[in-house]
């Protein structure tokens, strides 16, 4: 494993620590640590305002959903979408512990429900549906919840008409419920098509890491897609394809930077530029509610007005200021320096 | 109609003796070596029992041609059906050259192509999988396996034709689902279907490639329980002994069921196809509402928020 990755599990397991410690499990501590990649030292405080980017080389720490959407929003200003969904445990699991047992710690570690919180919220005063994967629960698997409330959160923002924003961050498909976590692969395919149907965008951030089944569905279907720097993106980890091909990976291997490269995501971000640039392509993207879906409409809309103007002309006893009123315009259409 | 009502009383009759077999079954271990089974019939085994004529097809168009994909048209029961499959090798010079059955970006882009042309020409789709998994590998991430994939299952979810998935052997990981998204999900007798294999999740739970005995025990990932939780429609028999000793018979059986579900899926209208597509499978995952306690997933709209 690479240096960064082994870096990585290390800063999760520490944040998990600090998750179980805290009075409000959803935020850390702030207290005294040091970057893995540059040593600096900093306080907890100082790396929340920098959005848990190390000030002085840019590593990435991991970010909970709740942190992340406060990131994202205004602070405080979003409002939880269906939270009581709990996992169940079809397939009697049990590893080296029983399912349910698991659950119930990555409940009681977290503060969460599930690995996923779905959220309404306004991204640079921009309203939109936020899916939210979590990665400090159960490595941010996808079990039934995480694809039921995915698949809601498409058919919220289609309803809505809002634009759904996904961050991912995820070990996969939930292993402990077998198949059926498995075909949430489907399911959250399915339900991103409500979106398309309603002309929705969909705008994916990819986090570290974002593996398995979830890359190898939702995370992978965003009409704009973003990544953070040095995040892990594949559908088989390193360790896999080592064991399995024997072939030696270089050191960048599926990371952000080099999928850049290989044409798999638009951009590589920085997190402290996220919520601009997610509300910069909002804004390119919206589409004014008065302009006209097809040319039909448009040359009605056009006819219409010219129609208020003549009838406005032909009405000589009416004052100066209403004749104004119903003259051609502001809107589409010629004279006002739209083509 | 639900889906599960699909074939009438004969075939829930078989399939419900089928599944309370299995059950009695307890080392899962010996499931997943006969789906395994080295003399088992492969996906171009049945297309060539299933068929009349058919015509393979090669290559994505885009990169290169995966023989651990076969894909292609052929006349069955009098009519045209594209056939999509991942593809093992019996010996081990032909176990190479299909990579032992897992596709890499090109097999899903090719599976995606043929799709399309069922699409175009008004062709059902029918899927015969059989792999350990997508293939992982550093030259297939770097072309995009993951997005191959998802696109697949986008793929076949939009189509507009009947589709219908068999599971013929092993049916293991996202590689196995990115042909499953059909109307009717059939599962051979002694076929598994899993989220990983269990040497992988092996691997990942136990963190020992050794206890892929314990996982197979977990996973449960035979026709019975995949048949009780949803996630196939249909049970088929296989020949006494396992689909291995007569591959004949085998296909014979599956040519029963597979025209049955076709012929059941021409005469519904496409909409109301895709509409019980979308909600077979929203359905699948049982989770806990603590308001209205143990359920399936919603079927249908969502509830609004609260």
């Amino acid at each position: 494993m690479s240096r960064v990755g082994r870096n990585i599990t290390v800063s999760i397991d520490r944040l998990r620590q600090l998750a179980h410690r805290a009075d409000r499990p959803r935020r850390l501590a702030a207290d005294e640590r040091s970057c893995p990649r540059c040593d600096s030292h900093y306080s907890g405080d100082e790396m929340q305002r920098n959005l848990r980017v190390c000030p002085a080389c840019g590593h990435h720490f991991p970010v909970t959903a709740h942190e992340r959407l406060e990131q994202l929003g205004e602070p405080g200003g979003y409002v939880e979408l269906w939270p009581e969904l709990r996992a169940a445990d079809p397939l009697e699991f049990t590893d080296l512990k029983p399912y349910a047992v698991r659950i119930r710690e990555a409940e009681a570690q977290t503060g969460l429900g599930e690995a996923i919180v779905c959220a309404e919220l306004e991204v640079r005063h921009i309203p939109v549906v936020a899916a939210i994967m979590d990665f400090t629960f159960m490595g941010g698997s996808m079990g039934a919840v995480v694809g039921e409330k995915f698949a809601r959160a498409c058919d919220h923002a289609a309803q809505r008409g809002l634009p759904l924003v996904v961050l991912a961050a995820s070990g996969g498909a939930r292993m402990q419920e077998g198949v059926l976590a498995l075909m949430q692969m489907a399911k959250t395919v399915i339900a991103l098509d409500t979106l398309a149907d309603a002309g929705m965008p969909v705008i994916v951030v990819l986090a570290h890491p974002t593996t398995g089944g979830v890359w190898a569905s939702f995370a992978s279907l965003g009409d704009v897609t973003y990544a953070e720097p040095g995040a892990l993106i594949a559908f088989s980890g390193p360790r896999v394809i080592e064991q399995t091909t024997r072939e030696t990976l270089p050191a960048d291997f599926g990371r952000a930077e080099r999928q850049l490269a290989n044409g798999q995501v638009d951009a590589v971000v920085d997190r402290r530029e996220l919520a601009e640039r997610i509300g910069r392509v909002l804004h390119i993207l919206d589409r004014p509610e008065t302009a006209p879906q097809s040319s039909q409409p448009k040359q009605w809309a056009q006819e219409g007005a010219e129609r208020v103007g003549r009838v406005a002309q032909s009405l000589p006893g009416l004052p100066r200021r209403v004749m104004e009123r119903m003259r051609p315009g502001p809107g589409p259409g010629p004279g006002n320096g739209t083509e | 109609m639900t889906s599960r009502e699909h074939g009438g009383r004969f075939v829930r009759r078989v399939t419900d003796r089928l599944v309370r077999a299995p059950e009695q079954q307890d080392d899962l271990w010996e499931s997943v070596q006969l789906a395994r089974h080295a003399e088992r019939p492969y996906t171009l085994d049945y297309i060539a029992r299933l068929c009349t004529d058919f015509e393979e097809l090669h290559g994505d168009r885009l990169y290169g041609d995966d023989p651990a994909m076969v894909a292609g048209i052929g006349r069955f029961h009098d009519a045209p059906v594209v056939f999509i499959g991942q593809q093992k090798g019996r010996d081990t010079q032909e176990r190479t050259y299909r990579n032992f059955g897992m596709a890499g970006p090109e097999g899903y882009r090719k599976a995606m192509r043929v799709m399309d042309l069922a699409e175009r020409l008004g062709i059902p789709v029918v899927t015969l999988i059989d792999t350990p998994g997508a293939f992982p590998g550093a030259g297939a991430e770097e072309r995009g396996q993951g997005g191959a994939i998802s696109r697949s299952i986008q793929a076949m979810w939009r189509l507009t034709v009947p589709t219908v998935a068999v599971v013929i052997g092993e049916g293991s990981s996202g590689g196995a689902l990115g042909l499953g998204v059909a109307d009717r999900v059939l599962m051979l007798e002694n076929a598994t279907y899993s989220v990983i294999s269990p040497e992988g999740g092996s691997a990942i739970l136990w963190r020992d490639a050794g206890k892929a005995r314990l996982a197979a025990q977990a996973f449960k990932p035979t026709a019975a329980n995949c048949y009780r939780w949803g996630v196939v429609d249909v049970v088929v028999p296989e020949p006494a002994g396992g689909a291995h000793t007569d591959h004949d018979e085998a296909a014979g059986i599956v040519d029963q069921y597979l025209h049955r579900a076709l012929t059941d899926l021409g005469s519904i209208p496409a909409a109301d196809r895709r509409r019980q597509r979308r909600e077979r499978f929203r359905r699948l995952g049982p989770l806990r509402d603590p308001e209205g306690g143990i359920g399936m997933a919603s079927g249908r709209e969502s509830p609004p928020p609260g």
